[in-house]
C-alpha cells in the first residue's frame, strides 16, 4: 500500500481567509463567532454563527461564476486555490486523468434555495434563474473545482452531515493509498447560514443562544459555522520525487455507523471508529497525543465522546490532548472535518495544540484534558480527528507527524 | 428604449460584448453564447419584459420561437410583448 501525505492545505472560515490566518487565530484561542447578519435576523431565536464576515464574492469572481457558485461553492474554490497553489501541482496529461477531487457537504446552495423559495412563495414570483438547480446541487463545488483545474479522475461529492469531509478524506485517502491514483483534491464546505437554514436548526432545540462551549458543564448547545478547507492528498514518493513539502502524513482511518437513533450519539459507534482508525494506522493507543474532538458543545456528544475516547484508550486518555477548535470556527456541518483536519496538522508539524475556548466549568462527564482556553506547545506524532454524524454515521482519521 | 435595444442590450450583456458590436444577422453562436448563455439571455428577456417565451431546451427547433438570429429573437420578442400585454 502507498504512503500518503498532505502537500497542500486551503481554507476560508470565520477565523480567517488562509491557512496561515486561521493557524493564528487558532493559536491566540480567537473566537470568531458573531451576531449574523442577513436577510430577516430577526425573525430568528439563533443570531450568532461563525459567519464568514468582509468578504466580498465580488472581489473573488467574475459575474459568469456568480452566477453559477453558490456561497459552499466559492468558498471551495477560495480553499483549493491555495492548497492547490501550496502543492505546487499542475494537472496535465497523466496525472489529470488519474487525479480527482473528493468532497464533504450536508446542505448544498442552501443560500440559493432560500433565496429563491422566498422569491416564488414570498414574493410571488413565477419564474426562477435557470441556474438555480446547477448552482443547489451538492456537487457544484467538486464538479467546478475538477473543471479549474481538469481534474479528470474519481469524482463526487459525499453527505453525511457532521461527517460529509472526513468520510470524503477518507475516500480520498483510501484512492491513494490504494494505487488507484498519485493525486487527490479533498476536503469540505459548508454554507447554511441563511434565514432558512439556521430556521431548521432552531427546531431542533439543540443550538446555543451565546456560545460554543465544547466539554464546559455549563455548555449549552452547538453555533453552526461556514466555511471550507481543501487538502491536497499525494503519494509519498510522488511527493518526494518532486520536492514537496510535506505537512503531515494521512495514516488511516475507519469508519462506523452506530444503527441506532437518527440524532442521540452512541458510544459504542465512536469508540468503535476510533479504534478502527488506529488499527488501520497502526499505531498504539499511547503514541496518540492529541484529538481533534467532534466536541459540539451539545450535553449528549460531549459526554458520549469522552466516555467513547476514555474507553478506548484506558489509561492514556488522561495523558492526550483532546480539544474541540468548533469553539472557535463554529460547527461548519459537512465542512466541518476539513477545517479541523487544519488543527490536527498544526499539533503534529507545528507543535502547538489549538485550545477548547469558552470553557468554564469543569464537567466530571468530560473529565479529558481538553486544553482550556489556552493554546499549548506540545510534541505530537499521531493525531486523531472525530466527526460523529447525525444519523449515526462516525468517520474518524489518523495523521502522523512527517518525519 | 425600443424592445429591439433592450433586447440587444441583454444579449451583449451576455456575450459580455458593446451593444454596438451585435449586429442583426448575428447568431448566438457568432456572440459565443452557449446553452447556458441562452437559458440565462431567455430568462433575462423573460424578467425584462414580464413575457414568457415559449422555449424547451430540449428541442429548440420545435419551440414557437425562432433562435436563429438576433433579428428572429427580436422579432419574437415584439411579437409575444404585443400579444401578452
Amino acid at each position: 500500500m502507498k504512503r500518503v501525505v498532505i502537500t497542500g492545505a486551503g481554507t476560508i472560515n470565520a477565523l480567517g481567509a488562509t491557512v496561515p490566518q486561521t493557524l493564528e487565530a487558532m493559536r491566540e484561542g480567537r473566537c470568531g463567532i458573531s451576531e449574523l447578519e442577513f436577510r430577516d435576523v430577526e425573525r430568528l431565536s439563533i443570531r450568532i454563527g461563525g459567519q464568514v464576515k468582509n468578504y466580498d464574492p465580488e472581489t473573488r469572481f467574475n459575474r459568469q461564476q456568480l452566477a453559477l457558485f453558490d456561497r459552499f461553492t466559492q468558498f471551495t474554490m477560495i480553499a483549493a486555490r491555495e492548497a492547490i497553489a501550496q502543492a505546487g501541482l499542475t494537472f496535465t496529461g497523466e496525472l489529470a486523468a488519474r487525479a480527482g477531487v473528493i468532497l464533504g457537504n450536508s446542505g448544498g446552495g442552501m443560500t440559493t434555495l432560500d433565496e429563491n423559495y422566498r422569491s416564488v412563495y414570498e414574493d410571488g414570483k413565477n419564474r426562477v434563474h435557470p441556474f438555480v438547480v446547477p448552482k443547489l446541487m451538492n456537487n457544484a463545488a467538486a464538479s467546478h473545482l475538477s473543471m479549474e483545474y481538469n481534474l479528470k479522475g474519481p469524482s463526487f461529492t459525499v453527505s453525511t452531515a457532521c461527517a460529509s469531509s472526513n468520510h470524503a478524506m477518507a475516500q480520498a485517502f483510501q484512492m491513494v493509498h490504494g494505487g488507484i491514483t498519485p493525486v487527490m483534491v479533498t476536503g469540505g464546505s459548508e454554507s447554511m447560514l441563511c434565514f432558512g437554514g439556521v430556521k431548521a436548526w432552531e427546531g431542533l432545540r439543540v443550538m446555543s443562544r451565546d456560545a460554543c462551549r465544547p466539554f464546559s458543564a455549563n455548555r449549552n448547545g452547538m453555533v453552526q459555522g461556514e466555511g471550507a478547507a481543501i487538502f491536497v492528498f499525494e503519494e509519498y514518493e510522488h511527493a518526494r520525487k518532486r520536492g514537496a513539502e510535506i505537512l503531515a502524513e494521512v495514516a488511516g482511518f475507519a469508519m462506523t455507523s452506530d444503527a441506532s437513533d437518527i440524532v442521540m450519539p452512541s458510544k459504542q459507534g465512536a469508540a468503535r471508529a476510533i479504534q478502527g482508525a488506529l488499527r488501520d494506522a497502526r499505531v498504539n493507543r499511547d503514541e496518540v497525543g492529541y484529538i481533534n474532538a467532534h466536541g459540539t458543545g451539545t450535553a449528549a456528544n460531549d459526554k458520549t465522546e469522552s466516555a467513547a475516547v476514555a474507553d478506548v484508550f484506558g489509561g492514556h486518555a488522561d495523558k492526550l490532548m483532546i480539544s474541540s477548535t468548533k469553539s472557535m470556527h463554529a460547527h461548519l456541518i459537512g465542512g466541518t472535518g476539513a477545517v479541523e483536519l487544519l488543527a490536527c496538522i498544526m499539533a503534529l508539524r507545528d507543535g502547538i495544540i489549538a485550545p477548547t475556548i469558552g470553557y468554564e466549568e469543569p464537567d466530571p462527564e468530560c473529565a479529558l484534558d481538553v486544553v482550556p482556553n489556552i493554546a499549548r506547545d506540545a510534541r505530537v506524532d499521531v493525531a486523531l480527528s472525530n466527526a460523529f454524524a447525525f444519523g449515526g454515521l462516525n468517520a474518524v482519521l489518523a495523521l502522523r507527524r512527517f518525519s | 428604449m425600443s424592445i429591439k435595444d433592450r433586447v440587444i442590450a441583454i444579449i451583449a450583456e451576455q456575450a459580455v460584448l458593446e451593444p454596438s458590436d451585435i449586429a442583426l444577422e448575428n447568431t448566438l453562436e457568432d456572440l459565443g453564447i452557449d446553452s447556458l448563455g441562452l437559458v440565462e439571455s431567455i430568462f433575462a428577456i423573460e424578467e425584462e419584459f414580464d413575457i414568457s417565451v415559449p422555449f424547451n431546451a430540449n428541442e429548440p427547433s420545435e419551440s414557437d420561437f425562432d433562435i436563429s438570429s438576433v433579428r428572429t429573437i427580436i422579432a419574437g420578442i415584439e411579437r409575444l410583448v404585443k400579444e401578452q400585454s
